[in-house]
């Protein structure tokens, strides 16, 4: 019982910390499967969710911000994909990637601008922020519905793909970019779609995780953005539920790298976790074999 | 074609400004100067506005500003001279700071005033040296700021004092036998003081249990249980303000009893609004409590109440930060200096600051000879979560 | 032009450049922000030549750029810092274990050769990944070098996650010039060799190349540990620079914009790299600094929006207008040359006089 009471609060604070991972992983994985894009700026996406929530908050109830604040970042999501990365469909991937870092430059010196530089303390969000008591250890009751919340998202994710039409010409474009063009798929609608869905996630995402760590600061969407890719390749990119998995390993096992007292490793175990993964299994845990075409 | 022409016309701007030199920074200088006709002599402030520390520098350029607003004018070698502060955002970085004060140096400033946060300090040190620019640290509280150089003063105490002052406070009001100490990486501040801290503790029979967190973290959870695991019975954190108020939100969530315990930095209303109806328990130590000195307390009030810009710099309330008022003071040792060298020339104030003497707010200030302010006590505070106020405890000193 | 009259040409220039930063040195003060942007800029001018060189003329897109620059600036300034003041540096390590100091430019090439070593390490693994895999896992790299380079035990070597400082720095804005001058050349000579042309081929066709006889490993190999040797060179200027060096200024927001500046200035074109290098430096250091600045008018025009951070904002939207319309960059893949210059200007010329001689016969 001591043990658990001792070590149970880094357990919850990984599955918990992997679940908001998990819903920022999967805005990376779908985009990547479909435009063979890493989305540099998503991680300053789910930044922006929590900023809007700041200020959202301030002059409206709580019940209208989130929406509105869902919304809002879905909106940002979807002129990004539109502004940057649209235009570059045909050039080298390199480039897009490029415009990718650009946008993420951006989005944090405008934040930077509009805070003035100062973290910003996220309002408390009721009931989800009260504190609980599980097994002797005391938590925010967040921590709790996180992973409850992300296996339904992700349940109705893999439904939605599996079994709506627009599912279907997502699996599509992923399968084969240019053919299902031609086979009379709206392309660009589909990849819309596939950002609209991705920023969804990661305005809930961004909720739970500033929920539990309350500073928004412009560069605090960086490294969980950053983590969350890796979860991505580490599932397989491409892959709904490799991502979420993935998501749930690095945020137990950086929970624990820091519980055994490794904290200055607790970032590079990530990295060094990835390099091992690509260099064993390239496409990951659950990813599709890929040939090389001349 | 077209791209040759624009290359073309961009190295031909490049060569342009080459020629034209620091034209450039005319601009700045022409917005402020007043139309009376009076000479000017320039204040750098080298603060943090942004990143890390960009509270704590809002705070600190706070007093330096109202000081302005109160004494504008100063009188060096019997003429009337407009002071006039320069101010520029070190960014709470090492790398971004030289660069901040390469631009202090190059509009000409007499005296430089900062930085909170010793990094930035230390990083910028040489860009003063090199251009003859004495400084006055205002909070930068590790020893090599101004170790080994005849440029850099310092107003507040330093870090060796303060680790000991928190370890005897720890064993004294808590009877502390074991300590959690979590500081951040790279950051010179926080393991400095982490470091001094351990020295005096564990001098004094105590054991420590030292953590550290890398640059963006902000999941604090697994620190607090294994500070909670490894039996601790204090918690120090000497810390940013970021930082502070995600591990006083945290440590609250998780039912951390230990108390907290923090260096100068979190003498910050960012701190009272974080702990504020949370059952958590903080004891700072600090450079000034307010309550100190009634006029300025309340003058500062009412300029912060009067400026919606400087109210949101100082955090949206107008508690009186202990680094406002070091700022404060630190402008007026300042303006002391250049009255004492009886001109705005760097060098001949660098000169005269070694034998400046000042009674400020927060105290004597006069100077030993490694340029570092004679002091020997420190505030010692404590957050009352119910009315989100500083309660004072104790004056402390090193016996 | 010959080859004789060219070669004269770009060593007249140098020397003319170097003649008129001589001038400059003497006749304006030392303080001027122009100095400062100037030896920053020649440091990230050889920074972004030797990514320009993987990501450029390789093919390679490789994010570890900061990782390397770590390690040439952490070597510069372990093997150089003068023993008296390592007391007072190690000041937590009983002055730390290396115990002696080598020249200057002998540390620099050290710094250089450890970043070298490592590529080398690294790229066993690494180089066999594609596009976007090899730049999450260099970038990975990078991040791994920081973290151990701020390891506690590691302290009496690295001093920690703690600055170090007191090691030798330039006054003149000639020795930066000088030494990235120096490193530029050699990797212009590289790229101009059998070598480059390799990579270059490597870079256009992977598939084609190999079946051309060029082997694959080796030459990959080869370009990411030249460009690292570079990058580690351009951290111990940067730390020389800098005067004080930390583990934490290495992130990966410093390969971005390294990478920023490759493409700005082209990729595919050296002198693209240094040139916009220098702007980029200037831009971000100096010219918008007056963008913070919230009391500025335009005559007695208030001009709106400006306060600190405004300038980074502008600054990003020119780089995204940048990347999305101007996606050559400055100079595309040419290079800027005496020849080039010439004929640009004979066009020019040409162009108006056939005009001319068009309306006079109509």
């Amino acid at each position: 019982m001591e043990f658990i009471t001792r070590n149970l609060p880094y357990l919850m604070a990984g599955i918990s910390v992997g679940g908001q991972y998990a819903l920022i992983a999967i805005g990376y994985t779908m985009v990547y499967g479909i435009l063979r894009l890493i989305n540099f700026a998503h991680g300053d996406i789910f930044m922006a969710a929590g900023l809007i929530l700041v200020y959202s908050a301030t002059v409206m109830p709580m019940y209208l911000a989130i929406p509105l604040m869902i919304i809002l970042t879905v909106l940002i999501g979807f002129m990004v994909e539109r502004v940057a990365y649209k235009p570059l469909r045909s050039a080298p991937r390199m480039s897009i990637m490029i415009s990718a870092i650009g946008v993420s430059y951006l989005l944090q010196n405008l934040a930077l601008y509009v805070t003035g530089g100062l973290s910003q303390q996220y309002p408390a969000i009721p009931w989800i922020s009260d504190t609980v008591t599980i097994f002797g250890s005391t938590t925010k009751r967040v921590t709790v519905i996180t992973p409850v919340l992300t296996l339904v998202l992700v349940v109705l994710l893999v439904l939605l793909i599996k079994y709506t039409k627009i599912g279907m010409a997502m699996r599509a474009a992923s399968r084969d970019f240019e053919t299902s063009q031609l086979m009379g798929i709206k392309i660009n609608s589909v990849v819309s779609m596939t950002f609209i869905i991705g920023t969804f996630l990661a305005a809930i995402g961004s909720a739970l995780f500033f929920t539990n760590y309350t500073g928004v600061t412009p560069t605090v969407g960086a490294m969980p953005g950053l983590k969350a890719f890796v979860a991505a390749v580490f599932g397989g990119i491409g892959s709904i539920p490799g991502a979420v998995i993935g998501a749930f390993i690095i945020g137990i096992c950086e929970n624990i790298i820091k519980g055994v007292g490794l904290t200055t490793f607790s970032d590079a175990f990530t990295f060094a976790l990835l390099i091992i993964i690509l260099i064993i299994k390239p496409t990951g845990l659950f990813g599709e074999k890929e040939a090389d075409k001349v | 074609m077209k791209k040759k022409v624009l290359a073309l016309v961009l190295t031909a701007a490049m060569v342009g400004a080459v020629l034209t030199g620091c034209g450039g920074n005319g601009e700045s200088a022409a917005a402020g100067t007043p139309d009376n006709g009076a000479k000017v002599v320039k204040i750098g402030v080298y603060e943090p506005a942004s990143g890390d520390n960009g509270a704590g520098g809002k705070q600190e350029t706070l007093g330096m500003q109202y000081a302005n607003s109160k004494t504008p004018t100063v009188q060096i070698g019997g003429e009337e001279y407009q002071v006039e502060l320069e101010i520029v955002d070190n960014e709470s970085s090492n790398d971004k700071g030289p660069s901040a004060a390469a631009s202090l140096v190059s509009s000409k400033v007499s005296v430089v005033l900062g930085s909170y946060g010793s990094g930035v300090s230390i990083a910028a040190s040489d860009v003063f040296k090199d251009a003859g620019i004495p400084a006055i640290g205002v909070t930068c509280t590790n020893p090599q700021v101004t170790e080994g150089n005849k440029h850099y003063f310092r107003i507040c105490f330093l870090d060796p004092f303060q680790g000991t002052v928190l370890a005897n406070f720890a064993n004294e009001n808590f009877s502390a036998k074991k300590a959690y100490i979590l500081t951040k990486l790279g950051d010179d501040y926080s393991t400095g003081l982490g470091h001094y801290f351990k020295e005096a503790f564990t001098g004094l029979g105590g054991e420590v249990v030292e953590e550290t967190f890398q640059e963006g973290n902000s999941d604090f959870i697994s620190y607090i249980t294994s500070a909670k695991n490894a039996g601790a019975d204090v918690f120090f954190a000497p810390v940013s303000t970021e930082a502070a108020a995600l591990i006083i939100e945290q440590s609250a969530a998780q039912g951390l009893t230990i108390p907290l315990m923090a260096g100068d930095t979190w003498d910050s209303n960012v701190i009272l609004n974080a702990a504020k109806g949370k059952d958590v328990q903080i004891y700072v130590t600090t450079f000034y409590q307010e309550g100190g000195n009634e006029e300025f307390d309340k003058g500062i009030k009412e300029w912060i109440n009067a400026d919606s810009t400087a109210k949101a710099n100082n955090g949206g309330d107008d508690t009186v930060a202990a680094v406002t008022a070091m700022g404060y003071d630190a402008y007026y040792v300042a303006l002391e200096a250049l009255k004492a060298a009886g001109s705005t020339d760097p060098a001949a104030v660098n000169e005269a600051l070694w034998k400046v003497t000042y009674s400020g707010v927060s105290g004597e200030i006069a100077f030993n000879e490694t340029g570092d302010a004679l002091r020997d006590v420190a505030y010692v505070k404590c957050a009352n979560t119910e009315t989100g106020a500083w309660d004072f405890v104790a004056v402390q000193g090193v016996k | 032009m010959s080859k004789k009259t060219k070669m004269a040409w770009n060593v007249s220039l140098i020397v003319a450049l170097l003649a008129l930063l001589f001038l400059l040195e003497q006749i304006m003060p030392s303080g001027s922000m122009l100095f400062t942007v100037l030896k920053k800029g020649a440091i990230y001018a050889l920074v972004a030549v030797s990514m320009n060189l993987l990501n450029g003329f390789t093919g390679l897109f490789s994010l570890g750029q900061a990782g390397f620059m770590l390690l040439g600036a952490y070597t510069y300034a372990i093997l150089t810092i003068p023993p008296e003041s390592r007391a007072s540096v190690y000041q937590y390590y009983d002055g730390g274990i290396v115990n002696f100091a080598i020249p200057v430019p002998l540390a620099l090439i050290a710094g250089g050769l450890i970043a070298a070593g490592f590529a080398f390490l690294i790229g066993l693994p690494v180089l066999r990944l594609k596009s976007d895999y090899l730049a999450i896992a260099t970038l990975g790299f990078a991040e791994i070098i920081r973290a151990v380079f701020q390891w506690d035990k590691l302290g009496p070597l690295t001093n920690g996650s703690n600055l170090l400082r007191s090691f030798p720095t330039f006054q003149s804005v000639l020795y930066p010039f000088i030494v990235s001058g120096i490193c530029i050349a050699l990797i212009v000579m590289l790229i101009n060799s059998t070598y480059g042309r390799a990579f270059k081929a490597i870079r256009d066709d992977e598939i084609a190349a190999e079946a051309m006889g060029i082997n694959l490993a080796h030459h990959k190999r080869l370009a990411f540990v030249i460009s690292s040797f570079f990058a580690g060179v351009s951290g111990g200027l940067l730390a020389m620079y800098q005067t004080t060096i930390q583990a934490s200024m290495f992130k990966s927001a410093m390969t971005y914009e390294i990478l920023l500046i490759v493409v700005i200035g082209g990729i595919g074109s050296v002198t693209g790299s240094c040139i916009s290098a220098f702007l980029f430096i200037a831009c971000s250091e100096w010219w918008l600094r007056f963008l913070d600045n919230e009391n500025f008018y335009i005559g007695s025009f208030h001009v709106p929006l400006l306060r600190a951070g405004f300038r980074k904002v502008v600054f990003a939207v020119v780089i995204m207008a940048m990347v999305l319309f101007y996606r050559q960059g400055i100079m595309g893949t040419k290079e800027f040359s005496v020849e080039a210059l010439q004929n640009f200007f004979r066009k020019l010329f040409v162009r108006k006089g056939v005009k001319k001689a068009g309306d006079s016969h109509e």
